[in-house]
């Protein structure tokens, strides 16, 4: 339905950039979106379209808006007074910045895992059902299945498959962060945000979270944020270039990273800035 | 490129100068051997043809530098962009120069013979010829590094002044043949050179589509403008 409504005539005015970009269906799509801390104006009229299957990478340099976008994506902002969000984001039929959207039901349907892991002092098994628990009931089979089913699917299995009661907290931090992606997965989201997840991890760690995102995005749509120009190469379909809260190009990562259209893209992205 | 703001590291930015400049060098060192190479065919000139022969491998020396101090460049600096395109567009131009010196090597070689068996064969034609492309290659080199596609363009186009040229030195030199076959030799060899010359007129013509490519990130046209029709010519005699 996102498609169909990519005919109608308001979207002709959609800069080229975002209609090129639009290749695969979307999974969420953002349409004049604006945001507000208190009188900050931190988003300006952003409009994008973040596909199914594929991995959209989010770069610019601090305070240019991407982690913003990303909080908006699960309501975040909601907890802090003062912080409000205009326009459209539709993921399906529903407008989930709208007033009505059940916070609960959304944070099923948008997973996040942050920059540092985030395991709980519990048990790895107990991590992995934390947020299932909040929404699903399931028989101990069925419980055992999506454990094992979500540390597969975060290439954990293997390593913890013998120790599942022990503690989260004796595994590594490149564990850890799997492990967080396995919970986060473990509700089976449509959208996994990714808040720079490999900035505390070592360069094997790092190269196994990119590894672990090609692979969910054969079932997720996965936004990444990251400062890491060439991890953003390696891992993203398309990169999104913000700055000072606006989008200034978005296009598929081989066009940004050998052919950007925009000058102040290029200049960030080879090392010009300012 | 030129007019752009520095790069934050700025042993990168005097990488990617370094790059600039020892294509420049390579760049001289084979405008220079054309030079000579045409300059030793008009001038009956062995001598000069010669030390274009031997300078040869010196121009093949300055390609494996280029091309080690640019795989070093991608390796380490990992450049994107259009640090990106300047670097493969190195990797290329110093392919297309190191071919335009065997030309010149050939024609020197060739030059020699010429000196031996014809040496008061008319020359005129091939020597406009080969100042023509000897400054449609300054120009072509000139273009690395430049930020101005139009400049690229216009040497692209310049290529076809020098196809027709070559048409009308073809025809001439069968023309001559086939007046006297005691000329063919002579004109065999005087017509590798003519084609030596047209080939270093398209290598001349990739440079700037290089430099269009590194300025622009796209690529020219398939089409270019091409005036060599020699390759489907037939002379026919009309006595």
């Amino acid at each position: 339905m996102e498609k169909a409504s990519l005919n109608m005539s308001p979207e002709a005015a959609l800069p080229a950039a975002l209609q090129q970009a639009n290749v695969a269906e979307s999974r969420v799509s953002i349409r004049n979106l604006h945001f507000y801390y208190g009188e900050t104006h931190a988003l300006k009229d952003v409009s994008i379209d973040l596909p199914d299957r594929q991995t959209t990478a989010m770069i610019g340099p601090s305070g240019c808006g991407k982690s913003t976008l990303l909080r908006i994506l699960n309501r975040m902002y909601d907890l802090y007074p003062g912080q409000r969000a205009e326009g459209e984001v539709m993921m399906g039929e529903d407008n989930i910045i709208a007033p009505g959207m059940d916070l609960n039901r959304l944070r099923r349907r948008v997973g996040m895992v942050f920059q540092k892991p985030t395991p709980f002092p519990k048990s790895i098994y107990d991590n992995v059902l934390f947020g299932v628990r909040l929404h699903e009931k399931l028989s101990k089979a069925e419980a055992n299945e999506r454990v094992e089913w979500a540390l597969t699917r975060a290439a954990l299995w293997g390593e913890v498959k013998d120790r599942l009661h022990s503690s989260a907290l004796g595994l590594s931090g490149g564990q850890q962060q799997r492990l967080c992606i396995a919970r986060s997965i473990a509700v089976r989201p449509e959208v996994l945000l990714l808040d720079e997840p490999t900035s505390a991890l070592d360069p094997i760690s790092t190269l196994k979270i990119e590894e672990l995102i090609d692979e969910l995005k054969q079932d997720f749509c996965i936004v990444i944020v990251t400062h890491n120009m060439q991890q953003a190469g390696r891992c993203a379909d398309q990169v999104a270039f913000f700055y000072l809260g606006e989008l200034v190009e978005v296009g598929p990562s081989s066009q940004i990273f050998t052919a950007p259209r925009e000058r102040k893209t290029q200049e960030y992205i080879t090392g010009r800035f300012g | 490129m030129a007019d752009e703001p520095k790069h934050i590291v700025s042993s990168f930015e005097a990488d990617l100068k370094k790059l600039r400049d020892m294509i420049a060098n390579m760049g001289g060192l084979v405008e220079r051997a054309v030079a000579d190479a045409s300059s030793a065919l008009v001038n009956h000139d062995p001598e000069l043809a010669s030390r274009v022969i031997e300078n040869d491998s010196r121009i093949n020396t300055e390609q494996h530098n280029v091309e080690q101090f640019a795989v070093r460049l991608l390796a380490l600096r990992q450049p994107v962009a259009d640090d990106l395109r300047q670097v493969i567009q190195a990797l290329k131009v110093v392919n297309d120069l190191e071919r335009v010196g065997d030309y010149a090597a050939n024609i020197a070689k060739r030059s020699i013979v010429i000196n031996q068996v014809a040496s008061n064969f008319p020359l005129a034609g091939l020597g406009q010829m080969a100042r023509l492309v000897q400054q449609n290659l300054q120009a072509s080199i000139d273009t690395v590094g430049e930020s101005d596609p139009q400049k690229a363009i216009a040497v692209w186009r310049a290529d076809q002044m020098v196809d027709d040229l070559y048409n009308t030195i073809f025809r001439e030199l069968i023309t001559y043949m086939m007046e006297d076959a005691r000329n063919i030799t002579a004109c065999t060899h005087l017509m590798f050179i003519a084609k030596n010359l047209e080939r270093i007129g398209d290598h001349t013509t990739n440079i700037a589509e290089l430099t269009y490519y590194a300025i622009t990130g796209e690529n020219l046209p398939d089409f270019r403008p091409k005036g060599d029709v020699t390759s489907t010519y037939v002379h026919t005699t009309t006595n």
